[in-house]
């Protein structure tokens, strides 16, 4: 962002940097930027809250006055991302008991995704695999976790990685739609490695992973780090 | 070890050790009145419509152009480090479309920009790409199309 803004700046453009990194856009001297101190992946705090996404897009606007730069001011709300209550998001109860609980999950959930899909009209899920796919490649991970080594199971680094994050996906569009309450601050993260099956068998087969010295950069992605 | 995005310290320590590009100037121009300004939005949160989208690593340095009517849009950023649960539950937490088109019928903003555009956020580390070739490229898209402010947002 902070290169994109000097670079668009030295074309003839005005350009706002919304950033919650206050340290790298003063040490890039950018132009002009609003420090928002809300986690990373949320520009403008709070999903599905208009007023004050616009209170934010008006704080931006309000450094267009400035006639110097490079400038960077303060928004006066902070958002923790650790101090919201945890998503409450009921999982279906098991319907095949002859297959894997990630999977039995994931094909239960489906309809759910469906509506999501439909109410939101987008999905994130479709970086390496489909929606219809999720439950064979949980299936895949359960071989993982229970020693399968992962490239006999037709992964590749990039594939493993565009999966996980094709499940995760899945799993937090579901949450948006079945959610009860307002999506808080890493709410879905800690609801999907902490509560789903989905999730608990994608950290079994990373530590198997490591465990069976596959190189790091292969499975480390696959969960935050700091994840166990 | 706590998880690194909802760790402020471990954020703080990349904000101040990260390698970062360094610019001599600071162009600063100054535009029009908001009331009559032309807005885009650029994010780097690799977005895109359906189709290929983003490479994994750090060298797709191409930007995606998405009209201001789509929706129907993906995250392609794809690192596990942020927050996407958000982006999930409303895309203006990440692409303030929807705001700006209502600032524009409210009068605050002059217009919003037919085009807007998304690159993905990790970069080469010198930046050479975006700094030479995509993003001039996409000034020159915006200036074609008479923007006046870019509002960029990240992931």
């Amino acid at each position: 962002m902070c290169t994109l803004a000097h670079v668009f700046e030295a074309a003839g453009l005005a350009t706002l940097v919304l950033t919650p990194m206050r340290r790298i856009a003063e040490r890039m001297g950018v132009p002009r930027a609003l420090y928002t101190d809300f986690p990373l992946g949320l520009s403008l705090g709070k999903p599905a809250d208009e007023a004050f996404q616009t209170q934010v897009i008006r704080s931006a606007f309000e450094l267009l006055k400035e006639t110097k730069g490079p400038i960077i001011r303060d928004f006066p709300i902070s958002i923790s991302a650790t101090d919201s209550e945890p998503l409450q998001c009921a999982l279906p109860a098991r319907l095949n008991p002859d297959l894997h609980p990630a999977v039995d999950e994931a094909q239960a959930l489906r309809a759910a995704y469906e509506r999501a899909v439909e109410s939101s009209k987008k999905t994130s899920v479709g970086m390496r695999i489909d929606a219809a796919d999720i439950p064979d490649a949980l299936a895949k991970f359960a071989q993982i976790a229970q020693g399968e080594h992962w490239e006999t199971l037709g992964f590749s680094a990039e594939s493993i990685y565009g999966t996980v994050h094709d499940i995760r996906s899945y799993y937090e569009e579901v949450a948006c739609e079945l959610a009860a309450a307002p999506i808080a601050p890493w709410a879905t993260e800690q609801w999907f490695y902490e509560q789903t099956k989905a999730g608990e068998v994608v950290l079994k087969a990373r530590r198997a992973m490591r465990d069976q010295q596959v190189a790091q950069e292969v499975w480390f992605g696959l969960a935050p780090a700091g994840r166990q | 070890m706590s998880i690194f995005g909802k760790d402020e310290k471990a954020i703080a320590k990349f904000s101040e050790t990260l390698p970062i590009p360094e610019f001599p100037e600071c162009d600063f121009n100054i535009p029009k009145p908001l009331k009559s300004a032309k807005v885009a939005i650029v994010t780097t949160a690799a977005l895109h419509l359906e189709g290929p989208g983003y490479e994994l690593g750090d060298s797709d340095y191409h930007f995606e152009s998405l009209s201001s009517a789509a929706r129907n849009l993906k995250l392609g950023h794809h690192s596990v480090n942020f927050d996407r649960g958000g982006f999930a539950a409303d895309i203006n937490v990440v692409y303030p479309i929807d705001r700006l088109e209502e600032m524009a019928d409210r009068g605050e903003i002059g217009s919003v920009a037919e085009n807007h555009y998304s690159f993905a956020g990790n970069q080469s580390a010198s930046v050479a790409e975006i700094r030479l070739d995509s993003g001039p490229a996409c000034a020159k898209k915006m200036l074609d199309e008479h923007v006046d402010v870019v509002l960029l947002t990240g992931t």
